[in-house]
């Protein structure tokens, strides 16, 4: 193993360890994601069994039920594909932050491990949870609902690697201001993206958001993501031109994250912060 | 050719808006010494340290450890340096040897396993190494605070009050191990102490700070002479509330 990959593992290892001897941490990975399937899946059900039993007649119950299911299908797959990215950056910003709570940070930063580094272990950290909590969730949405996120084929990985980065970069930004305001900013790590939720498209297409917004939901991978989620699911068809947005976006997002990520640890190295950033 | 000094710092300093908290020190740390930095609350100590180990950048002025510029290569210093500090913490879930392990990794230490058995047998920490770091009594958690400090066997070694809050018989231990560990290992010591005692048992040469200001500097022997004290205590004080230049005016 090269220096800089067992530097790399060492963190790893250390979050590893804390939570294979912490099973609270353990139950609180899958916790949320298994509780936003229960509650968007019941609700999906039920407007399913209600558009299904529509008094229209039988033509329009046959219609309105299959278009039902699809609905109740992305609303499923949009809940599942948005906990990807809600736990890759709780993921990330978490991890950081059980090293400000340890009051390690002073040993972590003395030692040769480099910051880009300390950034990797993080991200691989942040996919390990991510895996531990939505796995379950998809399978109960198999079990429960009859709901198959896999059946999307191929692109899912597409869609998982996008929402993915994004929780990524949002948490570097996050970090970036817990390093720039000490732990004082610790609420943001499970905040920041649920704000982001509105206009990701989540749920509903971007035609549905007042045209002021619009252009804050385009210029969010997410939106993007979503907005090719449905076209698979409702119509069986990959937009690419949409993938091709989301990759870009979250390039471009990315890059101005790891530059804010190092500027802000430059500026706690000139202010001292990574000696008092626990208070 | 000579080797370069363990650690050679020319015009240190550090502000913080308007607070200087170091103000252009120069001091070199040669090998195989045991330098102390002394000064009471806000004399600059623990900036000075940070600055040595990068944690902070200075304001101006150069650090050289082991020969590396701290300013464009301080990684390959890092590397051959360690430090330990009762106010930085090892995460109290892990046990002692997960916490090892995970310093171990980060400082890229060969025969993992052997290196922290042999800390264990060093340091008397055999029965601590499968109980969690967080429930260790503080004189442990100094044993095991030491054992991460020497995991990569490093040529430069920064305590910063390494027996604070320690009982007076632990204290000693950790101060006669100090001693011996150094004898055997050759490895340079900074350390930082409110506790004068101990300073004049370990230290070769004191750095005496009042307000991020070298104002004294010496040999412990020496620094008892020229202010003709009994002990560092007494100097300290001196030094501390003025009480040469009261004296002379006096």
């Amino acid at each position: 193993m090269t220096g800089a990959a067992r530097r790399i593992w060492g963190m790893l290892y250390r979050h590893l360890a804390l939570y294979r001897r912490s099973w609270p941490r353990l139950l609180e990975l899958a916790y949320w994601p298994t509780l936003q399937l229960c509650i968007w899946g019941f609700t999906a059900r039920f407007i399913a069994t209600r558009l299904g039993s529509h008094p229209a007649g039988p033509a329009l119950l046959t219609h309105a039920g299959s278009a039902a299911m699809l609905a109740a299908g992305t609303l499923l797959g949009g809940v599942l594909l948005w906990e990807v990215a809600l736990r890759g950056q709780t993921g990330v910003a978490l991890s950081f932050l059980e090293e400000v709570w340890s009051r390690n940070l002073g040993h972590v930063f003395v030692s040769p491990l480099r910051p880009a580094e300390l950034v990797a272990a993080l991200l691989g950290i942040s996919l390990i949870r991510v895996l531990i909590g939505v796995l379950p969730a998809v399978a109960l949405a198999y079990f429960l609902y009859a709901f198959n996120l896999f059946a999307l084929g191929p692109i899912l990985v597409l869609f998982f690697a996008n929402l993915l980065v994004m929780g990524w970069w949002v948490s570097l930004g996050v970090v970036s201001l817990i390093l720039r305001h000490g732990a004082g900013a610790e609420a943001l790590a499970w905040s920041v993206l649920f704000g982001l939720t509105p206009f990701s498209a989540v749920f509903y297409p971007v035609a549905v958001l007042p045209a002021a917004v619009r252009p804050i939901a385009l210029a969010l991978p997410s939106s993007h993501v979503f907005e090719g989620m449905r076209a698979a699911i409702l119509h069986g068809s990959i937009v690419w031109s949409q993938m091709g947005w989301a990759v870009a976006l979250n390039l471009l997002w990315g890059a101005a994250s790891c530059a804010l990520f190092a500027r802000q640890f430059r500026i706690a190295r000139e202010r001292g912060a990574l000696l008092s950033i626990g208070e | 050719m000579s080797l370069p000094p363990a650690i050679a710092v020319t015009g240190l300093t550090k502000r913080y808006d308007q607070v200087l908290a170091v103000d252009a020190i120069d001091f070199t740390v040669e090998r195989g010494a045991t330098f102390g930095l002394l000064g009471g609350n806000g004399a600059g100590k623990t900036t000075t340290i940070a600055m040595l180990l990068a944690l902070l950048i200075p304001t101006a002025g150069s650090i050289r450890v082991l020969g590396h510029d701290m300013a464009r290569d301080r990684f390959a210093a890092l590397a051959r340096m360690n430090f330990s500090s009762p106010y930085i913490a090892l995460p109290g879930r892990l046990t002692v040897r997960e916490n090892l392990r995970v310093y171990a990794h980060l400082y890229t230490v060969p025969a993992m396993e052997a290196r922290i058995d042999a800390l264990a047998r060093d340091l008397d920490l055999g029965a601590l190494l499968d109980r969690p770091a967080g429930q260790l009594s503080a004189g442990q958690k100094t044993r095991v605070a030491l054992a991460k400090a020497l995991i990569n066997r490093p040529d430069v070694l920064l305590l910063d009050e390494p027996t604070a809050s320690l009982d007076p018989d632990t204290g000693d231990w950790v101060r006669s191990w100090l001693e011996r560990y150094r004898a055997e290992s050759g490895c340079t010591i900074l350390l930082a102490s409110h506790n004068m005692a101990e300073v004049e048992r370990l230290c070769d040469h004191v750095l005496m700070l009042k307000q991020g200001r070298i104002v004294d500097r010496g040999s412990p022997a020496a620094l008892l002479e020229r202010y003709g004290r009994a002990d560092l205590e007494e100097v300290f004080l001196d030094i501390a509330r003025d009480r040469r230049a009261a004296e002379a005016s006096a």
